[in-house]
């Protein structure tokens, strides 16, 4: 299981400016067990954006959005509304957001910042990662997470060390920024590229002691209490 | 001089490179220190280069100011957080560094040290940005500093990237460093003078200053093992037959530099001539090239 929270209101509008329209993707895995992202938020999110003048195309929850097979093949029938978009919204952890951007081909918004659980990392069949940093950048980085797809988990673009566009620590291994440099070029979104990104808030990436309070972590300290 | 104001002055800027040996032994880079002198602008410190630990590039920086050779204080984002950036960014204005080099440094799993956890907590654009903030007085989160700094900071750029995405890539992180408050650019060594030049014609827009890098051929290993191994250096097969052919490796390579130093004068503000050892015949070679 994957945990995730929904970003700031503010955040998500931001994203969506100079856009008309949007789809709205939910996943009834995680992102639906954590309250952000599953059939009852992305009605609330569509409510929300039609209020604020955004016109929604469609919406669509799958379960689950971490398998680009299931991605394709849930929204077959989606197409027409996912064309009609400016981009899609997806309410779901970090590597949702890049399954989605992965298969298909549009701008997609992370409406969600991943939490960190402390090293449960779920499981998922894709190649997508996901640090659950809790400060999400797949907006500026189409979709392609640059804390994992690059080896030195650069966020403000290329180092020098790339040769014919692979990593010059492995040259099986794709250039991360190399992917997101052509992702966006496609997307004719080039310009995100040049954002300046502020140091990240590492604070950000610590599980809370609230996060760890499972209730087994709960019965540990118990004995640990009663043994002390 | 300070290399800001030579920069300034519009004069053809030459820079070296000093790198600190591994131990305490200070012998070598006194003595280059001594023959760099009056022959260049300004050098730059290397900071654990290629990931290998060695003595410190803020001490060597001192040193160099002391025997009134102006450093260039390259500081890497691999092995230091954000706390120590800055407190050693203090320290440095203190003993008197005005240049910084901001770069983001090699992975430590290329060096002698491959175990290391790689540190990364800002990048070379941060780090600019973060010099930028001492130097106005505030730390990165605001505090107020009791005296500032005002550091002169520099940035590098690779032109080689040979991608059409690598290649926009570095001119994209280039204009957001100079964003951040880069003032000046060295590269990765230049084998190719007319690929530069369409470099340099790209960049002409950001107003500034570019001194291109230099390395010269030792041996024609050398060259092979750069163009195998140094992402973006290609040294062109003519330049290794030259080097095959010669009979006098060490003056052919010092010819060689000396040449692309000419031909990198009328498209360039300056040479950052990194001689890995050679530093000694850095003199020759800027006599050879008539500077």
């Amino acid at each position: 299981m994957i945990l995730s929270k929904q970003k700031p209101w503010e955040e998500i509008l931001g994203y969506l400016e100079g856009e008309n329209s949007v789809f709205i993707l939910g996943c009834n895995g995680c992102a639906q067990a954590s309250g952000t992202g599953g059939p009852e938020q992305v009605k609330e999110m569509k409510s929300k954006l039609e209020e604020a003048g955004k016109k929604v195309t469609g919406s669509s929850v799958v379960d689950f959005l971490c398998e680009k097979a299931l991605i394709k093949s849930r929204l077959r029938s989606k197409i027409e509304p996912i064309k009609a978009a400016d981009s899609i919204l997806v309410m779901t952890c970090g590597v949702g957001v890049q399954a989605v951007a992965a298969a298909v081909n549009k701008v997609c918004h992370p409406a969600c910042d991943t939490v960190n659980l402390g090293g449960s990392r779920g499981e998922w069949m894709g190649s997508e990662r996901c640090l659950e940093c809790g400060e999400c950048l797949l907006e500026y980085t189409g979709g392609i997470c640059p804390l994992t797809a690059c080896t030195k988990g650069l966020i403000n673009g290329q180092c020098g060390g790339a040769s014919q566009g692979k990593c010059e620590l492995n040259p099986e291994k794709d250039c991360g920024w190399e992917l997101i440099y052509n992702r966006l070029k496609a997307l004719n979104h080039l310009d995100k590229l040049r954002r300046f990104i502020p140091p990240k808030d590492y604070n950000k990436m610590m599980p809370d002691v609230e996060t760890m309070a499972t209730s087994r972590w709960a019965l540990e300290r118990t004995s640990q209490k009663e043994k002390a | 001089m300070s290399l800001q104001s030579v920069l300034e002055s519009g004069k053809f800027v030459i820079t070296a490179e000093v790198g600190p040996l591994k131990g305490t032994d200070t012998t070598e880079i006194i003595e280059a220190a001594e023959i760099l002198r009056g022959r260049v602008d300004a050098a730059n410190v290397t900071d654990q280069q290629s990931s290998v630990m060695r003595l410190g590039s803020l001490a060597t920086s001192h040193l160099l100011k002391e025997k009134g050779l102006d450093p260039i204080f390259q500081m890497t984002c691999r092995d230091r957080n954000r706390i120590a950036l800055q407190s050693d960014l203090l320290s440095a204005h203190v003993l008197g560094i005005e240049n910084v080099l901001a770069i983001t440094g090699d992975l430590p799993s290329l060096g002698d040290h491959p175990q290391a956890m790689p540190v990364y907590d800002l990048d070379s654009v941060q780090l600019l940005w973060v010099i930028s903030r001492l130097n106005q007085g505030y730390d990165m989160v605001g505090n107020e500093l009791k005296g500032k700094t005002n550091f002169f900071p520099g940035a590098v750029v690779n032109p080689g990237v040979n991608t059409e995405a690598g290649f926009e890539l570095q001119l994209i992180k280039m204009e957001k460093k100079i964003n951040a408050g880069a003032r000046f650019f060295q590269t990765q060594a230049i084998y190719e003078p007319e690929k530069f030049y369409k470099f340099m014609k790209r960049v002409e827009g950001f107003k500034v200053p570019v001194l291109a890098g230099i390395i010269p051929l030792k041996s024609v290993g050398m060259a092979r093992y750069m163009n195998k191994s140094v992402a973006g250096v290609f040294v062109p097969e003519e330049l290794i037959k030259k080097m095959a052919d010669a009979k006098d490796k060490t003056q052919t390579g010092i010819e060689i530099a000396a040449n692309l130093i000419k031909e990198l004068k009328d498209i360039s503000q300056g040479v950052h001539i990194m001689a890995i050892g050679w530093e000694k015949k850095v003199p020759e070679i800027l006599d050879a090239a008539g500077l």
